[in-house]
């Protein structure tokens, strides 16, 4: 049992590294293709990080969504915009790390006096996960409580999410469902 | 289109697409007893047809998944998330109380789960192909500004 | 009660790197798409932060089954869950700016857009 806590620690640990590796590389690299490839990795190794982290349901929806999906609409955006980025001035991009490393270290300041990762005791896993834990079997009778949980005790949530879906794609067919009719816009339309 | 003589690729996304389609539909109604639901379910169906439109060509889809069906099964997915609240209220339940759809609690709460979540995996689905197919054809129009034909099918969601 | 404290508080520290991975990205960088990806990875990073604290050591993912004592916590799972889907609908509707802004403009980097704002006054 122990060996098996210490394995998915490491891995946890292991897996965190390689997602900051491929963090970086998108930070770095300005092929806009190898960028979006690099993306789907990420979150692919998301997915991988929410399976050790017992979050089979998340994992199923990064790997099929996150993974999938937008890397497939990104691709897409490619196709009609340029696959090429120009370089960024060094003086934005010391601004953007002196940004980054207050926020950073706010953030580390803040975590100070949370409770340590896996600890049974804290304070989200006693308040209402123990009643989903223990009486959802009871009140909805299903063995997934993710599931229990998402379409019943939080039904109206999911009804919340649902809509915005909805909203989005009205959104998109609203910006670009229509094939242009004529070339719009200052420069005589697309570069692509 | 690019793909028309690429063989391997053909072949092999027709034999998927089936399964890819069956297996949507087990995350779908197998959801409350392990991993999956509406969610993922709508996103691997929507998926193989992503898939069928990468191969074969926007038209192509377009002729088997006509835009005023995404547009229905859309607004349908949503319509019955909320539909089954309204039925709980009228049975005399709290909105989304699936308790009263049945005599047994349980039964009640079970058959709300599944078509609330049929009403998920529906929006999803057609969301996400809507989104799809505004990007390609977007990208056809781009490609094909002279085949009028072409264009008008494409760009027709 | 946890037997040994490794990785504790260094987990969150990690994630919170790749936070500030994916923030660089946004706001250190012109081009929208490189931005999108970047906000990718922001959320990505939060949505790892949020699952590693449902985690408890031992335990299993929270299918409920005979035998089992010590489940993860699911509720947040679900907000994460859903929080996927959501996501990837409102990068789709980024792009879809994107992609109306390089037909509006000829061109996805921020800076080269904005001074054909101020040129055209």
């Amino acid at each position: 049992m122990n060996v098996e806590i210490v394995t998915s620690d490491l891995l946890n640990v292991a897996t965190l590294v390689i997602m900051g590796i491929t963090g970086l590389a998108i930070a770095r690299i300005r092929n806009l293709f190898a960028v979006v490839m690099l993306s789907g990795i990420y979150s692919l190794m998301g997915a991988t990080l929410y399976v050790i982290l017992d979050a089979v349901d998340v994992a199923f929806t990064e790997a099929a969504v996150g993974a999938g999906a937008s890397t497939v609409l990104m691709i897409g955006t490619l196709a009609l915009t340029s696959d090429r980025e120009k370089a960024t001035p060094n003086a934005r991009a010391i601004k953007g790390l002196f940004v980054c490393t207050l926020i950073f270290a706010a953030l580390v300041y803040g975590s100070i006096d949370m409770p340590l990762y896996g600890d049974p005791s804290a304070p989200v896993h006693n308040h209402v996960a123990p009643r989903y834990l223990g009486e959802s079997m009871g009140e909805i009778g299903l063995p997934n409580v993710v599931t229990s949980v998402l379409a019943s005790y939080r039904g109206y949530d999911t009804m919340g999410e649902t809509f915005v879906i909805f909203t989005a794609a009205v959104g998109v067919l609203t910006l670009i469902g229509r094939a242009r009719r004529k070339k719009g816009g200052k420069d005589g339309g697309s570069g692509s | 289109m690019m793909m028309r003589r690429k063989m391997v690729l053909r072949v092999v996304s027709k034999l998927l697409i089936p399964f890819i389609l069956l297996f949507a539909l087990y995350v779908q109604w197998h959801g409350d007893f392990g991993p999956g639901g509406g969610f993922q379910a709508g996103v691997i169906f929507a998926a193989a047809f992503m898939l069928y439109g990468l191969i074969y060509g926007l038209g192509t889809l377009r002729e088997a998944l006509p835009s005023w069906v995404t547009r229905l099964v859309l607004s349908l997915g949503v319509l019955l998330y909320a539909g089954v609240g309204v039925v709980c209220l009228l049975l005399g339940g709290n909105f989304l109380d699936y308790d009263v759809l049945a005599h047994d609690p349980l039964h009640g709460q079970h058959y709300g789960i599944i078509l609330v979540e049929f009403g998920v995996g529906l929006t999803v689905f057609a969301g996400i192909i809507t989104i799809f197919c505004a990007f390609a054809g977007r990208a056809a129009a781009d490609v094909n500004p002279h085949d009028p034909e072409e264009t008008a099918r494409a760009g027709d969601d | 009660m946890i037997e040994y404290e490794f990785p504790g508080l260094l987990n969150y520290w990690i994630v919170f790197l790749l936070m500030m991975i994916g923030l660089y990205i946004v706001i250190g960088h012109e081009n929208l798409i490189k931005k999108i990806v970047g906000l990718n990875v922001f959320q990505v990073s939060v949505f790892v932060f949020y699952i590693s604290m449902a985690k408890i050591k031992g335990g299993t993912a929270p299918i409920l089954a005979d035998g089992i004592e010590v489940y993860s916590n699911p509720l947040p799972h679900v907000l994460i869950l859903t929080a996927i889907v959501v996501g990837v609908a409102t990068t789709a509707l980024g792009l879809a700016l994107v992609v109306r802004v390089q037909e509006s403009f000829g061109t996805i980097e921020d800076d080269e857009v904005r001074e054909q704002e101020e040129q055209d006054g």
